[in-house]
């Protein structure tokens, strides 16, 4: 019980203070985890769209393979990077394991097929005599399908608040393909891994604690976002 | 209107993506590749917080950049054979050694030893203090109190491992043998929580010391020295070892200050060193 409440006690210490290496691992914590939803919301949402849109061979298989791939384990997934990164792997002329940008990569892999998936369950429950009122009244393609994201906006900003809260909470892949080192690949996750092996619980506890402000902080926003007005 | 203030904030929220990616991507073009090392080392080095001491001084120093790889000595000495790492610092002597007949790592250099314990329950449930460790480890079996293993083929797990071999237990499957596939200090944890025995370096047992309720049992072994060696993964055979890098980083490691610092590291926290150095002595 102690460790919590000095935890807690410390979490407040180390913000009021502003200490530099905290601040700096929860910036860089924000910085990958807000950047690789940002790209899974670029490749979710349109593939979301099409998935729930589009009738084709094979799309039943494909929306499995979404379906599939919200639950992918983070751990699968930084294995996957880091194999795929290493100096001698497929892209390891890349140089870009154990950095930032290695976690970006691993992270919006999570996150994409999350964002997809809510989008096509969005964009489905739309009623589909809108979809054809819509078009009865003239709509170009472009205007017909800005129409139906803005009215399927509720879901798809679930799926954003989906999306990030999985990458900001998963820690094996950051770990695998960021390596942790400090001052560059280290996020409040691994720190925290790092802190509990080190002995250092208040420590551990602190970052959690504002691990756990950071991510309430960003859903909120985006639930704000989401309910305005209603 | 609202639909206004919404697509606003959007392009708030798209812009703060935005400006986080290309923070990123600054601060990795920020310094040159060739700046970068890979040092893969083991846990203990890192728990014990000794590179948080060395590795900013050997940052300011040279102006290189050390992506401090904390694993076990297996994952590390894999990355090595591998030439997925640049530089190594692992405790295993007799696994590195044939790292180093094959020519996968060069400039092999003795650093430091510390040693080995066995901790238990403070109560010492299997009466095994003061025994020497074949001794203390048959008694564990024997008596089949919970043991807790690194299982994780470790510079550590390799020496209980080869305690078992001297005393010709195989304790895989037994029912008391519990393998935590952790880091020291999370494994240190686990012995403290399930009341077992565990093999530990002395330095992370140290600086656990506060969090677990273990006591060194047996100590002073011959069998139980730990010794660390730096090495640099071999730049004739891997093209895309940072060999300049790796050739500092060991020259830091067993420089006369490096080691004084190394001798001085947890003397005023523990009262006592952590890591004895021993750079260009004979083994």
């Amino acid at each position: 019980m102690s460790v919590i409440g000095e935890g807690l006690a410390e979490a407040v210490r180390l913000l009021v203070t502003l200490d530099p290496e905290v601040m700096d691992i929860t910036l860089r914590t924000l910085q990958v985890s807000c950047t690789a939803t940002f790209i899974s919301v670029l490749i979710g949402i349109p593939i979301g769209t099409v998935l729930a849109l589009k009738r084709f061979i094979g799309r039943g298989f494909t929306v499995s393979m979404v379906n599939f791939g919200m639950g992918l384990p983070p751990v699968v997934v930084g294995l996957g990077t880091w194999l795929c990164l290493t100096r001698y792997g497929p892209f390891g002329a890349l140089g870009l394991l154990y950095t930032p940008s290695a976690m970006i990569i691993a992270q919006a892999v999570i996150a994409s097929p999350i964002v997809a998936g809510f989008t096509i369950a969005a964009i489905q429950s739309i009623h589909p005599k809108l979809r054809l009122q819509i078009l009865a009244l003239g709509a170009t393609r472009i205007q017909y399908l800005l129409l139906l994201l803005w009215e399927a906006r509720l879901g798809i900003l679930a799926a954003v608040i989906a999306g990030f809260g999985g990458v900001i909470s998963e820690v094996g892949a950051s770990m695998m393909v960021g390596g942790n080192v400090r001052g560059y690949t280290r996020v409040l996750t691994t720190a925290t891994v790092l802190e509990v092996s080190k002995g250092r619980f208040e420590l551990a506890t602190a970052l959690s604690t504002i691990l756990l402000a950071l991510a309430f902080c960003i859903t909120a926003a985006l639930s704000y976002l989401q309910q305005r007005g209603r | 209107m609202i639909k206004r203030i919404f697509i606003a904030s959007l392009v708030f929220f798209c812009g703060f993506f935005f400006t986080g990616l290309l923070q990123v991507q600054k601060a990795a073009a920020a310094e040159p590749k060739v700046k970068d090392i890979i040092l893969a080392t083991t846990t203990s080095t890192v728990d014990s917080g000794l590179l948080d001491v060395l590795i900013p001084k050997f940052e300011k120093e040279t102006g290189y950049r050390v992506k401090t790889i904390s694993a076990g000595t297996g994952q590390a000495l894999a990355m090595g054979e591998k030439g997925e790492a640049d530089v190594l610092l692992c405790h295993a002597p007799s696994a590195e050694k044939k790292l180093v007949d094959e020519g996968a790592v060069v400039n092999y250099q003795l650093v430091m030893h510390n040693d080995f314990v066995i901790v238990g329950p403070t109560g010492d449930p299997a009466g095994i203090k003061g025994k020497t460790s074949s001794e203390a480890f048959r008694t564990i079996a024997d008596k089949g109190v919970i043991f807790i293993s690194r299982g994780d083929d470790s510079g550590t797990h390799k020496k209980e491992k080869a305690v078992w071999k001297s005393i010709e237990v195989n304790p895989q499957g037994q029912k008391w043998y519990h393998e935590s596939g952790q880091g020291m200090g999370a494994t240190l944890l686990m012995a403290s929580e399930k009341q077992g025995y565990t093999l530990t370096d002395r330095g992370t047992y140290l600086a656990q010391k506060a969090n677990v309720k273990l006591d060194i049992l047996s100590e002073g072994d011959k069998a139980l020295l730990n010794i660390y060696h730096v090495m640099q993964v071999n730049p004739e055979k891997f093209g895309k070892v940072n060999s300049e890098g790796g050739k500092a980083f060991v020259e830091f490691m067993i420089a006369l200050e490096t080691q004084k610092i190394i001798g001085e590291f947890g003397k005023d926290k523990f009262g006592s060193p952590l890591f004895f150095p021993d750079a260009g002595k004979q083994m």
